[in-house]
């Protein structure tokens, strides 16, 4: 579970990145109410613990690991939004900091429990935004299932390993040790250069890949760690 | 430093000496060109203290003598490899008079990145654009006139095999070097960088260093410990200026410094690529091309690989037989005239066994296996076919620790632990090779399955064999476990080419295999000599009996063992049919189980296979690794194996 702080960086740059937009130093820091140089400071940590990836004078994207952290924190801050609503009757303008102060010690077992009492809702009261779908495949919920899928179309950054055969990305960036890194670089995997995959080894083998006009093979696990933006070939 | 105008005779001389580097990416055709250029007259072997190979060779021509050195072939010059750290400081230490940069013309991008690192360090240089028949036939044609306007170096189109363009070439650099002629190249980065880069350089200059001031700025910000180490031994203070500058950058770009430098020296490589090379229209895919795909195939590409280790073990091994059989009762008959010539005296048998057997040992043992490997391995290599077997092994290997290269020195482990640990090599880091080396001197040759066969599987039937075939495999996996995490240096993952296929070509196939089989006879021949004296004259001068004593304690009290297995132990070092061999001897006996237990052939079985790499292989180990840790090796093999069985031997007290 990610500290306090981290998760309200998270819902911060959840925040735009929820409306397709990159979330800007200058943004989180009006948001959150700090000073920029400490979110520039706290963005390096988050993008050293692969949460996101941030690029100059555009912005920070969560990855699919920042995603899921900052999607936790938000179902339950919107749902103690819809429940303080709904249930207690607590005026609207009220409810959100209250919220934000008790989201970080709701356990998952109170959450679903809020969820199951409040009839799966869809959006929360203040904004009218969507509450992000819970981590089960419900399959009672099938609204939520489809929701689940609508959000996640916004974001296409996958690991490498999750493209198939014959299917091409564009390199967004790599996680890992120096040495590794280095290595991949120098062969020719810089950020946005497109790769193709070509095959891919049984039995968590590694892959082979078309990078810049040379065939290259490359370990599952420093495929894994390989982000790419999906690309239509 | 060296090329101030002297005088007029002495000029003269020097100009006729021309020292060449052969620099480039891997599978670029780098070493073809090497044997097209030298021939006959070249030397392999080892930079020193390094387990990389050094290839050198002379040409004459016009009346010129040029020394040709031929670099490992490398993708950057970092300090991910040993082998990148080779060549930068021989370009920039030992200064070459021109550099023939190889680039392969079908992959130009990526070799052209190579290039610009190069030329930022400025040495003299050609460039050979090799491999424009493969090219053509991937539909890449590249016009070589514009590659050598834009980059400012002189470029000769060349096909290596065939002899397509190595005369000029040679006429290129001997141009090169007459009229001195330096490329006038650099990598412009963005306006950010750049000042960095140029303010940094700016304080770089006073440094004493072979490589040039912008470079090292170059890589302090990229973080190279190499460049690190020779700059702040000087200037202490510039480490916080080189951090300060490198946290600008990152704070710009969002990304370390040596993302951002890599990303334009490859957006440049890709600009320069894309002016020169004209699409041609694409036949259709080729027999070559299906090939590729059907050698990775799920189900395809494993039976080819079964085909061709198969074909491979049984052909080295096969031969390897065969010739030792058949030198091993030659030298049998040099033996019996010897006898009849000096008798069976002190001293004849002091030189015969002591000196003599040492060397027949070597010739018999080793060599009928080495060549052959020498040659498949050099087959595989240039053929390209080795990345593929690495590629379909890899998930496999990674289970003791190793990535996929190492499958084809562990499974020639199997016929002789010698070629399985100078095939080792094919493993790009230190650590790496080490681990495998490590593990690979672990694997039960063929001598030691016949003892087991001859024990084991014998007396104690068929299942007990394979119980200590799997106990074996289990302990290989242990060990190379702890191998992997004790061994120093980051763990890395299969990054690596997979070149075309291409024709190996026999010249380079036969002289690769000559030398590096003279390399192999100089180095690991003496060790092996001097072991067998060392174990012979003890035995003649008694030591042995002593040795029995000191032992026994070990061998009788802890593993349960007759106390003559001391001495048969301490033989097997020579070669492991020996602890079979002088068994049967010393207990008078063929029929052991007369003189030993179950659980004794068991435990002595299990102590066998673990317990001491043979000599032969200890000489390459040395040869490979250095005697330090060779040393470390061989100690933990006795030390595990002495463990073991005694712990085997508690064990199975109980059973039996």
């Amino acid at each position: 579970m990610p500290s306090r702080s981290v998760q309200d960086y998270l819902k911060a740059i959840y925040h735009f990145n929820e409306m397709g937009l990159p979330a800007k130093t200058s943004e989180i820091a009006s948001l959150i109410g700090v000073s920029p140089p400490s979110v520039t400071e706290m963005m390096k940590k988050l993008e050293k613990r692969g949460y996101l990836q941030y690029t100059p004078y555009r912005g920070a994207y969560l990855t699919e690991e920042g995603w899921s952290a900052a999607e936790k924190v938000m179902r339950k801050h919107r749902l103690l939004e819809r429940f303080l609503t709904d249930i207690l009757g607590i005026d609207k303008e009220k409810v959100h900091e209250q919220a934000c102060e008790l989201e970080h010690s709701l356990s998952d077992e109170v959450e679903e429990a809020l969820c199951r009492v409040l009839k799966h809702p869809d959006t929360c009261p203040d904004d009218g935004k969507m509450i992000p779908p819970c981590s089960k495949e419900v399959s009672s919920c099938l609204e939520c299932v489809e929701m689940r899928r609508r959000v996640r179309k916004g974001r296409e950054l996958v690991p490498l390993t999750a493209l198939n055969v014959g299917e091409e990305g564009v390199i967004a960036f790599i996680r890992g040790g120096r040495a590794a890194v280095q290595r991949l670089m120098d062969m020719g995997l810089t950020q946005g250069t497109r790769v193709k995959v070509l095959a891919s080894a049984p039995f968590n083998g590694p892959l082979e890949l078309m990078v810049r006009g040379a065939n290259l093979a490359i370990g599952r696990g420093l495929a894994r760690r390989i982000f790419v933006k999906a690309a239509t070939p | 430093m060296s090329q101030e105008t002297s005088s007029k005779g002495e000029d003269d001389k020097k100009r006729r000496h021309i020292r060449i580097a052969l620099a480039g990416n891997a599978n670029v055709g780098k070493s073809v060109i090497f044997n097209q250029l030298t021939g006959l007259h070249q030397h392999i072997g080892n930079w020193p203290g390094k387990t990389v190979e050094r290839a050198e060779g002379t040409l004459s021509y016009r009346g010129y003598t040029i020394d040709v050195l031929d670099l490992p072939g490398i993708y950057s010059l970092s300090t991910y490899s040993i082998e990148e750290v080779i060549s930068r400081q021989y370009i920039a230490v030992e200064k070459p008079d021109v550099v023939v940069n190889v680039v392969d013309a079908s992959v130009l991008e990526r070799n052209l990145f190579f290039t610009i690192q190069l030329l930022e360090i400025a040495p003299r240089m050609v460039i050979a654009l090799n491999q424009i028949d493969m090219a053509e036939k991937k539909g890449i044609k590249v016009n070589h006139e514009k590659l050598e306007k834009l980059l400012g170096v002189p470029v000769v189109p060349t096909i290596a095999p065939r002899n397509v363009g190595i005369e000029e070439l040679v006429e290129k650099v001997i141009e090169v070097y007459e009229k001195d002629v330096r490329p006038l190249f650099t990598l412009k980065c963005g306006p950010e960088v750049e000042a960095r880069i140029e303010k940094l350089s700016a304080l770089l200059r006073e440094i004493k260093s072979p490589y040039p001031p912008r470079w090292m700025a170059i890589k302090l910000l990229e973080g190279d410990e190499e460049v690190e180490k020779i700059v702040y031994s000087e200037k202490p203070e510039l480490e916080q200026v080189v951090k300060a500058l490198g946290a600008e950058i990152e704070e710009i770009h969002g990304h370390s410094v040596s993302s951002v430098i890599a990303s334009e020296r490859y957006n440049l490589a890709n600009r320069i690529a894309r002016e020169c090379t004209e699409q041609l229209i694409r036949k259709r895919r080729g027999f070559i091309e299906k090939l590729e795909e059907a050698t990775v195939h799920p189900v395809l590409g494993y039976m080819i690989m079964a085909v061709v280790v198969a074909a491979l073990f049984y052909g080295v091994f096969r031969f390897g037989d065969f010739v030792t059989a058949l030198l091993e009762s030659l030298f049998d008959m040099v033996k019996v005239a010897y006898d009849g010539w000096f008798g069976t005296g002190f001293l004849a048998t002091l030189i015969w066994d002591g000196i003599i057997e040492g060397l027949i040992a070597g010739i018999t043992i080793a060599l009928p296996y080495i060549i052959p490997f020498y040659i498949a391995l050099s087959i595989l290599e240039d053929s390209g076919y080795l990345p593929r077997i690495a590629f379909l092994m890899d998930a496999a290997m990674h289970k003791i620790g190793l990535h996929g290269k190492g499958f084809i020195p562990l499974i020639l482990g199997f016929g002789c632990n010698v070629p399985a640990i100078l095939g080792c090599r094919i493993m790009e880091t230190d650590r790496e090779r080490l681990i495998c080396g490590f593990v690979a001197s672990l694997i039960p040759c063929a001598a030691t399955s016949v003892i087991v066969m001859g024990l084991v599987a014998t007396y104690m039937g068929t299942n007990w064999a394979i119980a200590l075939y799997i106990l074996d495999f289990a302990i290989i996996l242990l060990l190379g476990r702890i191998a992997f995490k004790a061994a120093p240096g980051e763990p890395v993952g299969l990054i690596m080419e997979m070149p075309a296929y291409r024709r190996p070509t026999i010249s380079v196939t036969a002289s690769k295999t000559w030398f590096r089989l003279q390399d192999f006879i100089f180095t690991a021949f003496p060790i092996m000599i001097a072991g067998n004296f060392v174990i012979q004259i003890s035995s003649l001068l008694g030591l042995l009996d002593v040795a029995e004593k000191v032992m026994s304690p070990v061998i009788v009290g802890w593993l349960g063992l007759p106390a003559a297995t001391g001495i048969t132990l301490t033989f097997g070092i020579l070669r492991k049919e020996l602890t079979l061999i002088l068994l049967a001897s010393l207990m008078g006996t063929t029929n052991f189980a007369a003189v030993m237990t179950p659980v004794q052939m068991f435990v002595y079985s299990t102590v066998v296979m673990v317990y001491i790499p043979c000599i032969a292989t200890i000489a390459v180990l040395i040869k490979e690794f250095g005697y330090k840790r060779t040393l470390i090796i061989t100690l933990v093999e006795i030390g595990f194996a002495i463990l073991l069985g005694g712990v085997l031997y508690r064990i199975l007290g109980i059973l039996f």
